[in-house]
């Protein structure tokens, strides 16, 4: 295989990485502070990824506005179903809670594709991506789409922001004891059941941002999301659960690993993800960045 | 949903308690820990409960803290019962509780530790806690976890102190302590009580316990079985240790 060839799918495997590791962020952060799997995570990520197609449709919104506002949107269906269903569920078993997600899922999947095929008669629908983004860029030594190089820069960039706010503010202060010791942050005075709620927004709107930069790749469908979770999902594993460092590292070296792995023998492509996954569950069980349970 | 009794101003009422427990009933599942527990604190008293462990010293504190909820009886601060409301907001009416345990948070550097706690107009600045216990200023960015036991208890007061609370909940602030650090933490103590703080003081040391508390509960089996002032404590010191002896 040529360098340059090599080069476009270390670029094609940063793009896959930058989904797994803002899907893979936003369920770290809510596994560390609610100790759920949310398995509604792809379901999320593509209603964000739809309503970008409905604002548009509706109201004629491009692509930066629906940027800000779909995930704003999934944040807030996050908040009220945390607040209305899941909460119901802490202390219970971890089974009911997976149970109740994935109901969800279908629920959510199902209804998008009515809407979708009611209102737009459409099973599955393109989107474009803004002119300033449309077209290639020159690099030098490859060329390469402007918007996926776009897409790799704000992955980057919302990560670093989520690791920064916390690990180093009061907000993160807060987030981190409440997720060590719930019971001892709560008598300081915290209200931790809003925290909880406000943490579980902010994990599932960053799939919901997630959904709108795939939108203009992917094209926006039903079941967009169902694939991409369960490798986000062997991401989790490779990198810890809850390790926020951890989930976006590792996301973006599967991503790039696995493109690599996809050009150097085609028919590995699909597995290979999965093939880590065992290899880093036989050496690391609790992931490479995770601490073994018991010492968290 | 409890609705909260609105955060007006204490008015304090002469002779009456800062804080009354009646018949006070808790449960850890199955078992009955507490029976019928009854106990005052008045306003700029320091009460100790000293026993056994297992007597149900610490217990009691999680309970009147809300943070222990499978419980029955009336926990009353300034005559409102707290019974119903959260740890949140018991806290928020004053209450400060410093677990056995101290609660280091290990994944907040030392001064986040310090920091987190809202602070209330009167409570200790970050200035404050640093001149009472320097230590804390030059571990100020370690991570919690990383300081000795002596500077996790001292740094674990200090932090609540932040919210100016009403009437402190300490338990056992010597437990595997050096006698240096002890002596250290009694004469905050001692210090904060001559400020006017309430404060309610879970002891094994009896020592420890005579020299601040004001009165002293004894608690066996989950039931308040002697109440001792401080004038009595000389003469009654056998009985004292025997209800604490093993």
């Amino acid at each position: 295989m040529n360098t340059q060839l090599l080069l476009i799918q270390v670029f094609n495997g940063l793009v896959n990485g930058a989904f797994y590791a803002l899907l893979s962020l936003g369920l770290a952060v809510i596994f560390g502070m609610l100790r759920i799997v949310n398995f509604m995570h792809g379901a999320l990520y593509m209603l964000g990824a739809f309503t970008a197609f409905a604002l548009g449709q509706a109201f004629g919104l491009g692509f930066w506005p629906s940027l800000i506002i779909a995930p704003l949107v999934v944040a807030l269906i996050g908040m009220a179903l945390e607040r209305g269903l899941l909460s119901r569920l802490y202390g219970l078993e971890p089974s009911y809670n997976l149970l109740l997600t994935f109901g969800l899922t279908l629920l959510t999947q199902d209804l998008v594709k009515q809407v979708m095929l009611s209102q737009y008669a459409v099973s599955s629908a393109p989107y474009t991506p803004p002119p300033a983004l449309s077209g290639v860029v020159n690099l030098g030594f490859v060329v390469f789409p402007k918007y996926r190089l776009f897409v790799i820069g704000l992955s980057l960039l919302i990560c670093l922001v989520t690791w920064f706010v916390i690990e180093k503010t009061r907000v993160g202060a807060i987030i981190r004891a409440s997720t060590e010791n719930p019971m001892v942050t709560r008598a300081f005075g915290i209200d931790v059941s809003k925290w909880v709620t406000g943490v579980f927004g902010v994990g599932v709107g960053l799939a919901g941002l997630a959904g709108v930069l795939a939108a203009p790749i992917y094209s926006v469908e039903p079941y967009m999301g169902a694939e991409l979770i369960i490798t986000t999902f062997a991401v989790v594993v490779i990198g810890g659960m809850g390790s926020i460092l951890g989930s976006v590292v590792t996301g973006f070296a599967v991503g790039v690993l696995a493109a690599i792995g996809a050009a150097l023998y085609p028919p590995i492509a699909n597995t290979l993800v999965f093939i880590l996954m065992a290899l880093v569950l036989l050496v690391r069980p609790s992931g490479l960045f995770g601490l073994p349970e018991g010492a968290r | 949903m409890s609705t909260p009794a609105p955060l007006a101003a204490p008015v304090p009422v002469p002779g009456r308690p800062l804080l009354e427990v009646r018949d006070l009933n808790a449960y850890y599942g199955q078992s009955h820990v507490l029976h019928g527990v009854n106990l005052h604190v008045n306003p700029g008293e320091v009460v100790s409960l000293i026993g056994r462990n297992g007597a149900g010293k610490t217990t009691t504190l999680k309970s009147i803290m809300g943070v222990l909820r499978s419980r029955t009886g009336q926990i009353l601060l300034d005559g409102q019962d707290l019974t119903r409301l959260s740890s949140n907001r018991v806290a928020a009416r004053g209450l400060a509780w410093v677990p056995e345990e101290r609660a280091i948070l290990s994944t907040l550097t030392v001064r986040e530790n310090l920091e987190l706690p809202p602070a209330r107009p009167g409570g200790w600045s970050l200035e404050r806690a640093y001149q009472a216990f320097p230590v804390l200023r030059e571990r100020g960015h370690h991570p919690g976890s990383k300081l000795s036991g002596g500077e996790q208890q001292m740094l674990a007061i200090v932090r609540v102190l932040r919210t100016h609370p009403r009437l402190l909940l300490l338990d056992e602030p010597s437990e595997g302590l050096a006698p240096v650090i002890v002596q250290a933490i009694g004469d905050m103590l001692q210090e904060l009580r001559g400020e006017g703080l309430s404060v309610i003081l879970v002891e094994q040391n009896l020592k420890f316990a005579a020299r601040l508390a004001d009165r002293h509960y004894v608690l066996v089996d989950g039931e308040v079985v002697d109440e001792v002032a401080r004038h009595e404590v000389e003469d009654r010191r056998a009985d004292l240790l025997r209800y604490l002896s093993v």
